[in-house]
């Protein structure tokens, strides 16, 4: 097998997790990021090489690449039916996220010698940034549900790791609780989804049998729909959400890995794994999805619009662009490539969204590296400083919005196309949300590299260009994002696996174009300058608007009022009185009756022969009297 | 004249409870001792008794007592070798202290 090779893909990240993990804190930092950058290179150079051989190989005589499995065995066999196999399955969509994976780890490998040099427990996140890409690696190219099921969750507990990266401010740790908890939370809805179907399917593999799903009729669109909320979960969609904002307490490399570019995409891959069976036997929930997805979508921009710590933003920004990927694979209305033109779209805007929402991330990163604060109000005026920084920025900016000849522009023109063919009102709301985009990400770019400097800031400590090792990403990936556009990507990827040309929808691309110069324009009259008198007098005049958007809708605090006042109060409650007086109560007075029966005992091992034979007496009396009365 | 035999076993029981009373109760090793002698002798005088009342022509019983006799001498000289070693290691012999059997 020409593929056999790939399983060095996972194993590799795993040995370095498992080597600075072990040994990482007898190492120096340098050779501890120097192992883990290497693994991730040698991961990338294979990944690459996948990709050209998978995609070289050419068709097969049905006109699709065929899906391989170069490893699988059986790793918990449970019955002749119900076996849990792992392995590694190469097909058009995890070759395509092995190289978005591996690209963006790599990066965020090199960039983190820059970011977290010095830190303390260096070698440590070295060590889960392999941990992470292993899992992530290894969710992509699962051969059956629940091996994805099990790497889902190991991608959770990585998360969780790094967002807690800095374990000694309570914020980070807070944050960390809630990105695991919420998460897990969904993935209790996945984890249903995955029973209903394998028992309904009869298999955990991605292709069963039509006569089975056929027989299992209502069952599948459930199952698939608990499995999509997991997915939600992960991919941060309303009302799930809440988590993502607040996981920008991690160190921001991660912010770029992980809670932008990789990880809360799985849920998109998820639906895009599960598409043939979503189309053809739940489409109604696939709708259901997009409307979801164009509820989070316009949320998230609205929120985006306000927030004021650069992070935050970003988050918020992902948080909308994910939802953008689930409304184009929620629009498809059919499998062949032109009505699944959706899943084409999706696939496409998560490639590019990987590169530019990394590459936004690292931007930020190096700015807040420079400036040691999040908030806009500390920066301002930073282009002079920071030029490398400003024009990659800059590039992920206009890719974002949608301004060709950047990578965005392509991708979100076919989602928007998509939307139209669904339905004109989608269309319409996704264009004015694309217009959003591109209005906050340059209120971004005003705030941070135009308007006003922050003197008394800078007086005690310039801003500087970032180190080499962290330059040197974000050019990469602004080069990528200045190309990835021309990819033909639907010749690789597409709904049915038949090569799709893509062709510019003009009509949906002129309008989107002019709808994002306007909101661009918009930005840049309202941010440009040092003092913001129009945008000042909207925020007093829409007082309450603004704040409800500052505070995002309160999102967070209609949670805290139904795990607090509802389930807490409602629910958990009670269950911890009865498990504290009547379970744990039973259990202490068998403990106690045991504990006075054996101090009773325990009397009469006095050690004194004389009491011995008493004892002895009293029972030679009584089976004398037992005899004589029996 | 013909002692009834009631006497003598009213004896032998009075001597056996005394002796098992005093086992259980008294104190001292040699007073535990002396009351185990009591109830072997109670036993000897029912061995004896029995034989000349019930089996007049025959003698085990009597044979018996003197054993039980025997025996008791022999257990004695044991006893009190174990006592005195007691005494060595605890320098008394009361019941109470002597608890060492506990595990």
């Amino acid at each position: 097998m020409e593929f056999n090779y790939t399983i060095l893909i996972l194993l590799l990240p795993m040995l370095s997790f498992l080597v600075l993990g072990l040994a990482g804190m007898r190492m120096k930092h340098k050779v501890a990021g120097a192992i883990g950058t290497t693994v991730l290179g040698i991961v990338a150079v294979l990944s690459y090489l996948t990709a050209y051989l998978y995609f070289g190989n050419g068709r097969s005589a049905d006109g699709t690449f065929a899906p391989q499995t170069p490893w699988n065995f059986e790793w918990l066999p449970f019955t002749t039916n119900l076996h849990i196999d792992m392995g590694i399955l190469l097909d058009p969509i995890s070759v395509m996220m092995l190289i978005v994976i591996s690209t963006v780890s790599l990066m965020v490998h090199i960039y983190s010698f820059g970011y977290m040099k010095g830190e303390v427990g260096f070698q440590r996140y070295y060590a889960f940034l392999s941990l992470f890409s292993f899992s992530m690696l290894g969710l992509v190219v699962a051969t059956n549900i629940f091996q994805m099921y099990v790497f889902w969750e190991l991608v959770g507990v990585s998360s969780y790791l790094l967002i807690g990266f800095y374990y000694t401010k309570p914020e980070a740790i807070a944050a960390s609780k809630k990105a695991f908890i919420v998460t897990r939370f969904a993935d209790l809805g996945f984890l249903i989804g995955i029973l209903i179907y394998g028992y309904y399917a009869g298999t955990f593999t991605f292709t069963p049998e039509t006569k089975m799903l056929v027989a299992a009729g209502g069952m599948i669109p459930w199952a698939l729909g608990l499995m999509f909320v997991g997915g939600a979960g992960k991919s941060a969609m309303f009302p799930l959400h809440i988590w993502l904002p607040d996981a920008m307490e991690g160190p921001t490399p991660v912010s770029a890995l992980i809670h932008a570019a990789t990880m809360v995409v799985a849920g998109v891959y998820l639906v895009a794994r599960m598409f043939p069976l979503f189309i053809v036997y739940a489409p109604d929930v696939l709708h259901w999805i997009a409307y979801l997805g164009v509820l989070t979508a316009f949320y998230a921009a609205a929120v985006a619009c306000v927030q004021t710590d650069i992070k935050r933003v970003l988050a918020f920004s992902t948080i909308s662009q994910i939802a953008f990927m689930v409304v184009a694979l929620g629009v498809c209305i059919g499998a062949d490539t032109h009505e699944g033109l959706g899943y084409m779209a999706g696939m496409f805007h998560l490639f590019t969204h990987a590169m530019f929402k990394a590459l936004l991330f690292l931007g930020a990163g190096a700015i807040i590296h420079a400036v040691h604060s999040n908030e806009m109000s500390a920066m301002g005026g930073l282009r002079k400083y920071m030029p490398i920084t400003h024009i990659t920025f800059l590039i992920a900016c206009l890719a974002i919005a949608g301004i060709p000849p950047f990578s965005g522009f392509f991708s979100k023109d076919e989602i928007l196309a998509a939307c139209f063919q669904f339905s004109p009102v989608v269309g319409w709301m996704m264009s004015i949300i694309a217009g959003m985009t591109a209005f906050y990400m340059f209120r971004l770019y005003y705030g941070i590299f135009w308007g006003k400097e922050n003197k008394e800031l800078h007086a005690h400590h310039t801003p500087h260009e970032a180190p080499v090792s962290m330059s040197f990403p974000l050019i990469f990936l602004a080069a990528v994002t200045c190309v990835a556009g021309f990819i033909p990507f639907g010749n690789f990827v597409s709904s049915n696996g038949q090569s799709y040309d893509i062709h510019l929808n003009a009509q949906v691309a002129i309008t989107s174009v002019c709808i994002a110069i306007v909101a661009i324009v918009l930005a840049t009259i309202m941010y440009l300058k040092e003092q913001q008198p129009i945008a000042d007098r909207l925020a007093a005049t829409f007082k309450t608007l603004h704040q409800a958007a500052y505070r995002r809708f309160y999102m967070d605090e209609i949670w805290m009022f139904v795990t607090k006042k509802i389930i807490f109060r409602c629910i958990s409650t009670p269950l911890a009185w009865w498990d504290r007086h009547v379970i744990d109560q039973f259990f202490n007075f068998t403990a106690w009756s045991a504990q006075a029966s054996a101090d009773e005992v325990r009397g009469m091992q006095s050690g004194r022969i004389q009491s011995y034979c008493i004892w002895f007496l009293v029972g030679a009396l009584v089976f004398t009297l037992m005899l004589l009365l029996i | 004249m013909d002692i009834h035999v009631v006497y003598y076993l009213v004896i032998s029981t009075i001597m056996l409870f005394a002796g098992i009373y005093g086992f259980f109760t008294r104190k001292n090793l040699l007073a535990v001792l002396i009351s185990v002698e009591l109830i072997l002798n109670a036993t000897n005088i029912n061995f004896a008794v029995f034989n000349r009342y019930l089996f007049p022509d025959v003698f085990e019983g009597h044979f018996f007592a003197l054993f039980g006799i025997g025996i008791a001498a022999a257990e004695t000289a044991v006893a009190i070798a174990i006592i005195i070693n007691i005494y060595r290691n605890i320098r008394n012999i009361q019941t109470d202290n002597i608890d060492e059997l506990k595990g």
